[in-house]
C-alpha cells in the first residue's frame, strides 16, 4: 500500500498553505527525516520531513499551488517493492483536493440557561442535588456559632477517614488564625494538621498535588484574599485537571476560608470572590449562612470528589443557630433553601447577606408586603430551579450580595430568571449589592460600601411599586 | 516556645566580603557605629517619636478611634531609623503593613498618618486606607501593603525605574522573614540580580511571623540573608537592636547598589514587643522572652546609655522626651478630632481621567 504524505498543519491556526517547492523528485529514495518540501504558510515558509520511508511515487500537489488545505493529499511515497502501478487512480492537481469531509458542524450555541457542566440540550433533564434530610421529630438541636460547627464539620470527617487533612497559615499551633481549627492539632497531631510558611502559592499547589495522589486536603486561606497568590493552582490545577486528563485524574479537595468584607480592614482584605470562582467549570464553590448549613454543606464538601471553594464569612464565625444533633448531618451540594416563605417578592442572597435579607423581610411584613427569603448556600452549581420556582409564584425578584456589582451572583440570577420567567415578572430583576469601589477603611464610608437593610426594602418596595 | 532563637535576638552572621557587622551587644555596649554625636541624637528623637506614636496608637485602638489590623513597631524603631540615616533624598521606600515607624522615618507627618489611623478626612490616604495603606510621593513612600510580600517586587519595581532613569536612587524595600518564604520573593531576587537593580532587600526578622516563629516556617532560618548567595546577591546578618549598627550595614548595602553592582540584602535581627496586631494575644512565646529583650537590647536603652555615656545631659534627653510628647499628643489631638470623610468620598479615586 503507498502512504500518502498530507499536507502538514505547521501552526496553531494554520488551515492552509502554499506549496512552494518540492525539494524530491518522483522515483527519489526517501528516509524518515529527509526535508521534502518547502511550504509558505502566512507568517514563515517551513520544510516539510518525511515521517516515512520508500520512493517518492508521484507528487500529486504541484510546486506553487496555492492554498493548499491541510490534511490534503501532496505525495505518495512507494513501500520497498511496490512499483508504481500501486498508484494507479490517482489524480495529480495543481490546485487542492476539495474537502472530503463534511465541516465539522458548529457548536449549538450555547444557551445561558446552564450552568452545570451538562450540554444546553440536557438543561430540562439536569439531575438536581437530592433533596436535603429531612430531621426526625424529637431531634435535639444545639445552639452552635458558625465556627464551631465548621470544627465539628472536619473533626467528623477527619474521624472517619484518615486520608483527609487539613494545612495552611496557624491552623495548628495557634488553632488558627480566626480559631475555626481549634483543638484539631491536639486531636490529630501534627502529621494531619499542618502549620505552612506563607507560601500561598506552594501550598496550594501541594495541596492539589497531594490530591492527585488521593489525599483529601482541606486548605484554608487565612482569608480569600491571599488564595490570589494562589489563584492559578486553584484553576488550572485543580479545577481543570480532570477535563484535561479525560477523567483519569481530578482531585477531591476543599479550599477553605473566610471571604468578603469583614470590619475596618480596608480594600486589600475585604474582597468576596464568590463570582470569581462560581464562573470556572470544575468547582464548586459553597457559600452557607447558617451553622446548620456550614456543618452540612463542609461536611459533604470534604467528601465531593471535585474541588471545593468553600467561602465562609469572619462576621458570621461568632454567630450561634441551631445545629441539629445528628449522627452525620449532611447536606447536599446545589440545593438552595427557603428561609421564609411569601408570595410578594422574592428575595435571594448568601452568605452573610442573608441577613440583611431576613431583616428586610420583617421590615417589609410590616408593611404589607410578604417576602420569600432564598438562601442559594450553593453558588456553583446554582439551585435555579428554587428561584424560578419562587419567582412564579411572587412575579418579583431582589438579589442581595455583599459583592461588587459587575459579574455577579446577583446578576446571573436576574440573568437567568428574566430568560426563565420572563413572562411571570411583573418588574424588571433588581440588585442591592456592595458599592462598586473598593472598600474604604474609614468607618462611615466602609458602612455606605456594603448594602444595608434599608436599601433591600426600598428595592422590594420598587419592585411591588409600593 | 522554643525556637532556634530563644535566647535572645540571635548573633549576626555574615556573608562575602564585607567587613564583619557587630557582635549582640547589650545595653550600653559599644557598636561599630559611625554617627556623630549630633547624629545619635537624632537618631534617639526620631526613634522616640516611633515608640511613643505606637504607644498612642495602641491607647487608641483600645479606646475604638482606630479600627481593623493595626501593626504596632515597637522594638524595631534601629532598623528603620538607622537605614533612613542612610539614605539620599529621593531614594524610595516601600514596606508592609508593618508601616507606621517607616512613615515617620521618613519625615511624614505624624497627625496625617495619626489622622489616616482613625479614619479622617486629614488622614494621608483621606481615611480611605487606614494603616496599612499609606503612601506619600513627597517622600518617596510607596506604601502600605496588605498582602504579604507584595512589596517586594514592587519594590525591585522601583529599583528598576532608578536604573531605567539613570537617576542614581535605591530603593528599600522592607519585610518580614515571614514574608521571606513567598515564592516571589525569590523571583525578585533573580531579576533583581540579573538586571542588577539598585535594590536593598531588608528583611525585618522579627523572630515571629504571626504565631509562627522563624524555625517552624523557614528552612535554614538561621540564616536567611543568605538565600541571595543563589542569585549572586552578597548579604549579612546585623544587629537590628543598635542603630548604629543597622547604620553602617546601610551605608555599606547602599554604596554597593548606588554604585551599579545590583541588590543586596540585610537581615535586621530584631523583636516587636507586642502581638502581631492588636487583636493576638501572644501566647506563642513567653512573658520573659519579651522581658529579656526589653532589658538588655531595647535600641533607645542603648543609645541613651550610649547618649549619656558621651556626655549629653539627662536634662537634654529630658526636653526631647517632653519635645516628642507634645508631638504626639498633637497628632493624637487631631486625629480624634478631624472629621471623618466626606461620604462623597466614596465614589472618587477609583479610576483617573486622561486629562487629570
Ligand atoms: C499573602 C498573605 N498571606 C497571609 C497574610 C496574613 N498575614 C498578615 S501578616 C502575616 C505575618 C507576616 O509575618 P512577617 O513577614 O514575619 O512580618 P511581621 O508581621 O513579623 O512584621 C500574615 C500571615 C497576608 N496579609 N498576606
Ligand atoms: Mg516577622
Amino acid at each position: 500500500m503507498p502512504t500518502q504524505v498530507l499536507m502538514p498543519a505547521l501552526s496553531p491556526t494554520m488551515e492552509e498553505g502554499t506549496l512552494a517547492k518540492w525539494l524530491v523528485k518522483e522515483g527519489d529514495a526517501i528516509t524518515a527525516g529527509d526535508v521534502i518540501a518547502e511550504i509558505e504558510t502566512d507568517k514563515a515558509t517551513m520544510e516539510v520531513e518525511a515521517v516515512d520511508e520508500g520512493t517518492l511515487g508521484r507528487i500529486l500537489i504541484l510546486e506553487g499551488t496555492e492554498g493548499v488545505k491541510v490534511n490534503t493529499p501532496i505525495a505518495m511515497i512507494l513501500e520497498d517493492g511496490e512499483d508504481a502501478s500501486a498508484l494507479d487512480g490517482t489524480t495529480v492537481t495543481g490546485a487542492p483536493a476539495p474537502p472530503d469531509v463534511a465541516e465539522s458542524t458548529p457548536p449549538a450555541t450555547q444557551t445561558d440557561a446552564d450552568q452545570s457542566a451538562s450540554p444546553p440540550a440536557a438543561v430540562a433533564a439536569v439531575s438536581r442535588a437530592a433533596p436535603e434530610l429531612e430531621i426526625p421529630a424529637n431531634t435535639e438541636m444545639i445552639a452552635t456559632t458558625v465556627r464551631e460547627a465548621l470544627r465539628d464539620a472536619m473533626a467528623e470527617e477527619m474521624r472517619r477517614d484518615g486520608d483527609v487533612f487539613i494545612m495552611g497559615e496557624e491552623v495548628a499551633e495557634y488553632q488558627g488564625a480566626y480559631k475555626v481549627t481549634q483543638g484539631l492539632l491536639q486531636e490529630f497531631g501534627p502529621e494531619r494538621v499542618i502549620d505552612t510558611p506563607i507560601t500561598e502559592h506552594g501550598f496550594a499547589g501541594i495541596g492539589t498535588g497531594a490530591a492527585f495522589a488521593g489525599l483529601k486536603p482541606i486548605v484554608e486561606f487565612m482569608t480569600f484574599n491571599f488564595a490570589m497568590q494562589a489563584i492559578d493552582h486553584i484553576i488550572n490545577s485543580a479545577a481543570k485537571t480532570l477535563y484535561m486528563s479525560g477523567g483519569q485524574m481530578g482531585c477531591s479537595m476543599v479550599f477553605r476560608g473566610p471571604n468578603g468584607a469583614a470590619a475596618r480592614v480596608a480594600a486589600q482584605h475585604s474582597q468576596d470572590y464568590s463570582s470569581w470562582y462560581a464562573q470556572v467549570p470544575g468547582l464548586k464553590v459553597i457559600a452557607p449562612y447558617s451553622a446548620a448549613d456550614a456543618k452540612g454543606l463542609l461536611k459533604s464538601a470534604i467528601r465531593d470528589p471535585n474541588p471545593i471553594i468553600f467561602l465562609e464569612n469572619e462576621i458570621l464565625y461568632g454567630q450561634s443557630f441551631d445545629v441539629p444533633a445528628l449522627d452525620d448531618w449532611l447536606i447536599p451540594i446545589g440545593r438552595a433553601k427557603i428561609l421564609r416563605s411569601g408570595d410578594g417578592v422574592t428575595l435571594v442572597s448568601y452568605s452573610r447577606s442573608v441577613a440583611y435579607a431576613l431583616e428586610a423581610a420583617d421590615a417589609l411584613a410590616e408593611e404589607g408586603i410578604s417576602a420569600e427569603v432564598i438562601d442559594l448556600r450553593t453558588l456553583r452549581p446554582l439551585d435555579l430551579e428554587t428561584v424560578v420556582q419562587s419567582v412564579m409564584k411572587t412575579n418579583r425578584l431582589v438579589t442581595v450580595e455583599e459583592a461588587w456589582p459587575v459579574c455577579s451572583i446577583g446578576t446571573e440570577v436576574c440573568q437567568q430568571v428574566t430568560s426563565r420567567a420572563f413572562d411571570y415578572l411583573d418588574a424588571p430583576p433588581t440588585k442591592v449589592a456592595g458599592a462598586n469601589v473598593p472598600m474604604p477603611y474609614a468607618a462611615n464610608l466602609e458602612k455606605l460600601a456594603l448594602p444595608s437593610v434599608a436599601q433591600v426594602v426600598a428595592a422590594a418596595k420598587a419592585v411591588s411599586y409600593a | 516556645m522554643t525556637s532556634a532563637n530563644d535566647e535572645a535576638v540571635a548573633p549576626p552572621n555574615q556573608a562575602g566580603s564585607q567587613r564583619s557587622a557587630a557582635a549582640v551587644a547589650t545595653n550600653g555596649a559599644d557598636s561599630s557605629s559611625q554617627l556623630s554625636h549630633d547624629e545619635e541624637l537624632q537618631a534617639y528623637r526620631d526613634m522616640l517619636l516611633i515608640r511613643r506614636f505606637e504607644e498612642k496608637a495602641g491607647q487608641l485602638y483600645g479606646m475604638g478611634y482606630i479600627g481593623g489590623f493595626c501593626h504596632l513597631y515597637i522594638g524595631q524603631e534601629a532598623v528603620v531609623v538607622g537605614m533612613q540615616m542612610a539614605l539620599r533624598q529621593g531614594d524610595q521606600l516601600i514596606t508592609g503593613y508593618r508601616d507606621h515607624g517607616h512613615m515617620l522615618a521618613c519625615g511624614m507627618d505624624p497627625k496625617g498618618v495619626m489622622a489616616e489611623l482613625t479614619g479622617r478626612q486629614g488622614g494621608y490616604s483621606r481615611g480611605k486606607g487606614g494603616s496599612m495603606h499609606m503612601f506619600s510621593v513627597e517622600k518617596a513612600f510607596y506604601g502600605g501593603h496588605g498582602i504579604v510580600a507584595a512589596q517586594v517586587p514592587l519594590g525591585a519595581g522601583l529599583a528598576f525605574a532608578n536604573r531605567y532613569r539613570k537617576n542614581g536612587q535605591v530603593s528599600l524595600t522592607y519585610f518580614g522573614e515571614g514574608a521571606a518564604n513567598q515564592g516571589q520573593v525569590y523571583e525578585t531576587f533573580n531579576m533583581a540580580s540579573l538586571w542588577k537593580l539598585p535594590v536593598i532587600f531588608i528583611i525585618e526578622n522579627n523572630r515571629y511571623a504571626m504565631g509562627t516563629a522563624v524555625a517552624r516556617a523557614a528552612a535554614k532560618s538561621e540564616e536567611l540573608y543568605a538565600r541571595g548567595a543563589a542569585f549572586g546577591i552578597p548579604g549579612e546578618q546585623v544587629d537590628g537592636m543598635d542603630v548604629g549598627t543597622v547604620n553602617a550595614a546601610g551605608e555599606r548595602a547602599i554604596a554597593h547598589a548606588r554604585a551599579g553592582n545590583g541588590p543586596y540584602i540585610l537581615e535586621m535581627m530584631t523583636y516587636r514587643y507586642r502581638g502581631h496586631s492588636m487583636s493576638d494575644p501572644a501566647k506563642y512565646r513567653t512573658r520573659e522572652e519579651v522581658q529579656k529583650v526589653r532589658e538588655e537590647q531595647d535600641p533607645i536603652e542603648r543609645l541613651r546609655t550610649r547618649l549619656l555615656a558621651g556626655g549629653t545631659s539627662e536634662d537634654g534627653l529630658k526636653a526631647v522626651d517632653k519635645e516628642i510628647r507634645a508631638i504626639v499628643n498633637d497628632a493624637a489631638e487631631f486625629s480624634q478630632t478631624n472629621p471623618e470623610p466626606a461620604e462623597s468620598e466614596l465614589w472618587t479615586d477609583i479610576t483617573r481621567d486622561l486629562s487629570a
